[in-house]
């Protein structure tokens, strides 16, 4: 995305699409960063009717496994869940009858992105929550950040050779694919993409 | 998410360069397996750590860290350095 000042100064940023391919309209979820030059506005100032300059989608290494019916397991670390939220809106979409599950890290109940669209998963999706800091009653899911010890017992094991994709904050995406080679998946199965804060692709 | 101090945050991959790479080329090269000029380790450009608050955006190699890509853009002019990047192989049709 570009944006052009009056005075003719642009800022470009990446961001991820949330929505799937099959919808005819396009969805970015933005973080706002209060420290942030493009967030800030895109959160506060934008209205509805502003036009924007888009270019995109890019990126074919951080992508859906296509040509296979392989198993997938998702492992996503705050709004590193965004292109997976695409993803999963992509497999129901098409029917998908591939095993797929998804691990996600958030911070609080309320930092939780799509949890409804969570809650309503096929058959064929499992999604597991937990919260790192600050649990409501009654809560269902997880807790603590995502280790070796919450990876072994809520991912699809080695033995079924999923694909993997890791997508999250730089040291939550390296804690988390060490974590899943020390458990015996191939390097080469796993895919990751960090998200940077202040100003990078969020 | 938000680091304190913003900097342990910024290292990111290469995938994050698709965007401004795009400015120049026809073909996604975040998707083509790029071969280091120092260590000759061979990975998707995409899977390199790339510093992006750098003047330019420089992507470094996986194995030795050595610098393989810098792209700046400033926006009349764009400058590319590929001395650390010995081959890039893009395959066609991945769409």
């Amino acid at each position: 995305m570009r944006l052009t000042a009056a005075d003719g100064y642009t800022a470009q940023r990446s961001y991820s699409i949330s929505s799937p391919p099959e919808r005819p309209e396009i969805e970015l979820i933005v973080e706002r960063l209060e420290d942030g030059e493009v967030s800030p506005y895109l959160t506060d100032v934008l209205r509805r009717g502003d036009l924007l300059e888009l270019r995109g989608p890019v990126g074919g290494y951080f992508i859906w496994p296509t040509g296979t019916n392989e198993p997938v397991q998702l492992i996503a670390g705050g709004s590193g869940v965004v292109p997976f939220l695409s993803m999963l809106g992509h497999h129901r979409a098409t029917g998908g009858s591939r095993s797929v599950r998804l691990l996600y890290s958030a911070r609080t109940v309320d930092d939780l992105i799509g949890r409804d669209e969570l809650d309503h998963q096929p058959a064929t999706v499992e999604v597991n929550l937990t919260l790192t800091r600050g649990v409501p009653a009654g809560w269902p899911g997880l807790t603590g950040r995502i280790d070796a010890v919450l990876l072994a017992g809520h991912t699809i094991p080695p033995a079924q050779a999923p694909h993997l994709l890791v997508c999250g904050p730089t040291g939550f995406v390296e804690t988390v694919a060490g974590a899943l080679i020390e458990l015996g998946h191939d390097p080469g199965r796993i895919k990751t993409e960090r998200f940077g804060a202040s100003g990078g692709p969020s | 998410m938000t680091d304190p101090d913003g900097v342990a945050d910024r290292r990111l991959d290469a995938n994050a360069a698709a965007g401004p790479l795009a400015e120049l080329f026809t073909v996604d090269l975040t998707a083509a397996v790029t071969t280091c000029a120092g260590c000759g380790n061979r990975a998707p450009l995409a899977a390199h750590p790339l510093y992006a608050d750098a003047p330019a955006l420089v992507v470094r190699c996986p194995n030795c860290a050595g610098v393989v890509l810098r792209y700046a853009s400033n926006g009349s002019r764009l400058r590319l350095d590929l001395t650390g990047a010995r081959l890039l192989t893009v395959t066609l049709g991945l769409d």
